[in-house]
């Protein structure tokens, strides 16, 4: 079908599109369209004003001092899927995006973008969870800082007002030697996870968890921090022990029914997801220490 | 009242004035507005691929864009692929040699995601390549034909350039 009628805005600078989101109401914003877009053609909404992001120069970019790596919002995902030290920093980051959509949308799609849209099957908010980001919110008055986990208010809802903006995400990239691993399933590739598993693992010298990080996607409405569990793991084997702590976690989770699947159907999965991460997780934290 | 916008595209070396609704998308106007019916509309929710064009050099899905945002941008179509003198785009070329087409449907798109591919990688495996092409939904060929077109393309670049 085709988008209802709205006024199109294209602002080159960012305070122009805070102040129209300041004054305008019912306005939706354009950022890599891959999932607006669509929307858009569904009437799924029908704004009154279409402000885009894409000619707005300071809004992109990839920054990487000491200890920090920012992200600007209008970051393609092909350009952090590519970066070379991301890469080597980070290379969750490079993995998990290659199950975003396709090679085509990742020309356009952007991080910010998967972030406020924040579809229950969407990897970059798993990832960002995973390292504990900070997403930075801008509106015509200043800014603040939202702390990952308290980023995903409820379906599809961000932690965001109809005047803000969600500008940059930051996080800080493990230094110890660790490894990782991002799994998703899904019956054909690049279609919505029914389940995804993203793990950070460092183990010390006995081969004992010393940090842990998990994060589930597509099995709840939001993405899934395992905290809790996380914290029961140091010191601890990535074992088969282990893995039933991380199995418990999972069949705790709420769990969302949809027409594609099953909520027990998503936990069944996400376990066996859970079980090939922590494996490859720990393969990899093992080589990262000799 | 319509939201209009005057906007200037270069369309396969082209240049295209025209004065549309902001709600075009660029599909619709490559289609109707410039009369290059080789895009394709097949979802128009961005995942069957068959709308795939090069947006200054990038495999894009024009289904999903607005034409206002192609204002000032080099677009190109599969009208653009093959040489000014008519020779094929080594993918082209490929794609016949290789039954990579039948009720072709999908094939532009097909062709503007693999030759955009190309581009990027050079030495690509079968893998990859299946990879890549999982965003062009094809309901005849069974891809096998799509696959081979896309290794013989790519080894046809490798020795011969573009």
């Amino acid at each position: 079908m085709k988008p209802s009628s709205f006024k199109y805005h294209n602002p080159q600078i960012r305070s122009e599109v805070l102040a129209l989101l300041r004054e305008q109401e019912n306005c939706k914003v354009l950022a890599g369209g891959q999932s607006l877009g669509p929307m858009l053609n569904f009437r799924f909404v029908m704004p009154d004003h279409l402000i885009d992001l894409n000619r707005v120069t300071d809004l992109d970019g990839i920054s990487i001092s000491d200890s920090k790596v920012r992200l600007g919002a209008m970051t393609r995902q092909k350009s952090i899927e590519r970066d070379e030290s991301l890469r080597r920093l980070c290379p969750i980051f490079s993995e998990s995006l290659q199950w975003v959509g396709h090679y085509a949308t990742r020309n356009r799609g952007t991080i910010g973008g998967s972030l406020s849209h924040l579809d229950p099957a969407a990897e970059l908010p798993g990832i960002c969870l995973l390292y504990d980001a900070t997403l930075r919110v801008e509106n015509a008055s200043g800014h603040r800082l939202v702390p990952a986990n308290e980023w995903s208010v409820s379906f599809m809802t961000p932690n965001l007002e109809a005047d803000e903006l969600l500008t940059d995400v930051e996080f800080s990239p493990w230094t110890m030697p660790h490894g990782h691993a991002f799994v998703e399933f899904s019956r054909r590739h690049g279609d919505f996870a029914i389940a995804g598993v993203g793990c950070l693992l460092a183990l010390d010298r006995s081969g004992l968890i010393k940090r842990i990080a998990l994060s589930v996607i597509g099995v709840s409405s939001t993405p899934f921090r395992l905290t809790g569990t996380e914290n029961d793991l140091i010191g601890y084997k990535p074992d088969d022990n282990a893995l039933a702590y991380i199995h418990q976690a999972i069949d705790g989770i709420e769990a969302s029914s949809d027409a594609q699947t099953s909520g027990q159907y998503r936990k069944r999965i996400a376990r066996v997801l859970a079980s090939r991460a922590l494996e490859q997780a720990s393969e990899r934290a093992i080589s990262a220490m000799q | 009242m319509k939201d209009l916008r005057t906007i200037h595209v270069l369309i396969n070396g082209m240049s295209y004035q025209r004065t549309i609704e902001t709600r075009m998308t660029l599909a619709d106007f490559i289609r109707h507005e410039c009369g290059l019916t080789g895009t394709h509309v097949g979802c128009e929710h961005g995942v069957c691929g068959a709308c795939t064009i090069h947006l200054n050099g990038e495999a894009v899905r024009s289904c999903i864009m607005f034409a206002v945002q192609a204002d000032g941008a080099e677009v190109t179509t599969v009208e653009g692929l093959a040489s000014p003198d008519g020779k094929y785009h080594p993918i082209q070329q490929a794609f016949k040699n290789n039954n990579g087409l039948q009720c072709g449907f999908c094939t532009p798109g097909m062709l503007m995601t693999c030759s955009a591919f190309l581009r990027e990688y050079s030495n690509p495996s079968e893998r990859e390549v299946r990879e890549v092409i999982s965003g062009n939904i094809c309901r005849c060929t069974g891809y096998q034909g799509i696959v081979n077109a896309t290794l013989e393309a790519a080894a046809a670049i490798r020795k011969g350039g573009l």
